[in-house]
């Protein structure tokens, strides 16, 4: 019960607390109002040079821009904790570690997903974009695998800013990574080919390419291979994430680093 | 006859002292560095597959030049908050100098730091695409970078003074930063978007600048092009003269001034 508490109560508070996004000043411009303007980006890239559909670039896009909440929010919840000199508070207390640290994932998953589809249902308003009623409910349950994954990532770079201090540049390096590797604006077999080795190791690319077929008409099921590669692929970082924040505490408490900046 | 050589040392001394700064800080420093470069290796290889090596110049040339906006767009609309939240910011009003003039160095030190950018994106592309950008007049190719430069940065001195009222300017400056590089014509032509798009285009100064970048580049006469940079630059410079007196009265007035 205690567990459950400090996931789910927890979590929330932290996130509420830690992820100052959640400002509607911030929160407007940067995760409702960018990322349209990424789609329409490359959108009118993909015209100029003649290549791809506003579908490919809107889907693509939209999936990629979950990056920014997840990867942003995750290393903030956590790591912002050493930014208010509170880090040592909540390291001392006995909760247990597991829910202590993924409990707070669980809102960045949901605003991650959120910040998805508002991308997508507002870029295909703009680009004209048809996508199928039916595919709706699929393409919902894509995203939120893709938003699940990525927080993964994003506990991986939660435990790096309990190192580093410049985790906004960091953020925005992974999302600068996922932009060329994920297939989310040059497909995965134009890629050249050592990138394109990389790209199913990271999340996201899955997602893409999943949610491309549903908008092209595919089922849930005719995607799920896809799915299941991309829930592992989160799984493995979200994995290392919480082994090296588990690492760096310990290695925190040792060196007496742990509130250093 | 001693306040024009004292006015250029003060804009020479600002401007050096604040490049170092911004070139020290992670943010401003390395990341408004390497972050246009992910952008500009997507545009490579998007416009790489459609075979023609013309418009991978062209995306070579956009790329190098975006990294100017996306200099201005973040770091100059947050420019007086950080200047608050270093308390700098009642000394530079209470100076004799007009803080107008303290601005300007402030923006242009932040476009001077794209000027890497563009740099970098130059070499980035001839290094891993094998883009080489044609230059038929160097000299008007440089006369044009350095006005789209001033122009960019006269455009950041008006944005850091119409946010002054926004607490997280920031953000509003990464939104803008977009929108920037589709309107300018960096990566794609003014003439795709529809007419009233074109109109806002075109009152931005940087779609000019690059347009004197891709004419002199092209052996073209960039001269239209460049006046009209220059133009709209002094407009916006203009107006922000005239924003950053009417802000600064009302911060009196209100005791604002240092609030964060």
């Amino acid at each position: 019960m205690t567990s459950l508490r400090i996931f789910f109560i927890g979590g929330l508070i932290s996130f509420r607390a830690l992820f100052n996004w959640l400002s509607p000043w911030i929160y407007v411009p940067s995760l409702l109002i960018a990322p349209v303007f990424q789609v329409l980006l490359f959108a009118y890239l993909g015209r100029s040079a003649g290549v791809g559909s506003d579908a490919f670039y809107l889907v693509g896009n939209a999936v990629q821009y979950a990056a920014i909440p997840c990867v942003f929010a995750m290393a903030n919840t956590i790591a912002g904790e050493r930014q208010t000199q509170t880090l040592g508070i909540v390291l001392a207390t006995p909760a247990p570690r597991l829910p202590l640290f993924l409990g707070r994932s669980l809102p960045v998953v949901v605003n991650g997903w959120l910040v998805s589809l508002f991308t997508l249902v507002v870029g295909s308003l703009i680009l004209g974009v048809t996508i199928p009623w039916s595919s709706w409910g699929p393409l919902a349950v894509t995203l939120a695998v893709g938003a699940a994954s990525c927080t993964g990532l994003g506990l991986v770079a939660a435990a790096i800013g309990l190192r580093v201090r410049e985790t906004a540049v960091l953020g925005n390096i992974v999302f600068g990574v996922l932009l060329l590797f994920s297939g989310a604006n040059v497909a995965v077999s134009a890629l050249p080919p050592w990138m394109a080795a990389v790209s199913p190791w990271l999340p996201l690319s899955h997602t893409i390419a999943a949610a491309r077929e549903i908008v092209a008409g595919a089922s849930l099921g005719d995607v799920g291979g896809l799915l299941l590669r991309e829930a592992g692929v989160g799984l493995l970082y979200a994995a290392v994430g919480l082994v090296a924040i588990r690492l760096l505490e310990a290695s925190s408490r040792r060196t007496a680093s742990l509130e250093r900046l | 006859m001693t306040r024009i050589p004292g006015v250029a040392r003060m804009l020479t001394v600002t401007w050096w002292l604040q490049l170092k700064m911004l070139s020290a800080s992670a943010f401003n420093g390395i990341l408004q560095f390497v972050w246009p470069l992910f952008f500009a290796t997507t545009a490579f290889l998007v416009y790489r597959q459609n075979g023609d090596p013309a418009a991978l110049v062209y995306a070579g040339l956009g790329s190098a030049v975006m990294g100017l906006w996306s200099a201005i767009a973040t770091t100059a609309s947050g420019a007086l908050q950080r200047e608050r939240w270093h308390g700098t910011l009642e000394l530079l009003v209470a100076a004799p100098t007009p803080f107008a003039l303290v601005l300007v160095p402030i923006t242009v030190a932040m476009t001077t730091i794209g000027v890497y950018s563009m740099g970098a994106t130059l070499l980035w592309g001839w290094l891993l695409f094998g883009i080489v950008v044609p230059v038929a007049s160097p000299v008007l190719f440089v006369l044009s970078l350095v006005v789209s430069v001033l122009a960019v940065a006269m455009f950041g001195f008006l944005l850091s003074v119409s946010v002054i009222r926004y607490r997280t300017a920031w953000a509003l400056g990464n939104m803008l930063e977009y929108p920037g590089w589709l309107l300018c014509g960096f990566l794609v032509p003014v003439t795709l978007f529809p007419t009233w798009v074109t109109w806002i285009s075109w009152a931005l100064p940087p779609t000019w600048g690059m347009e004197a970048a891709r004419q002199s580049s092209a052996g073209e006469s960039p001269w239209l092009a460049l006046a009209l940079c220059v133009v709209l630059g002094l407009a916006y410079a203009s107006v922000a003269t005239l924003l950053s007196g009417a802000v600064l009265r009302s911060a009196r007035r209100h005791a604002t001034l240092a609030l964060t």
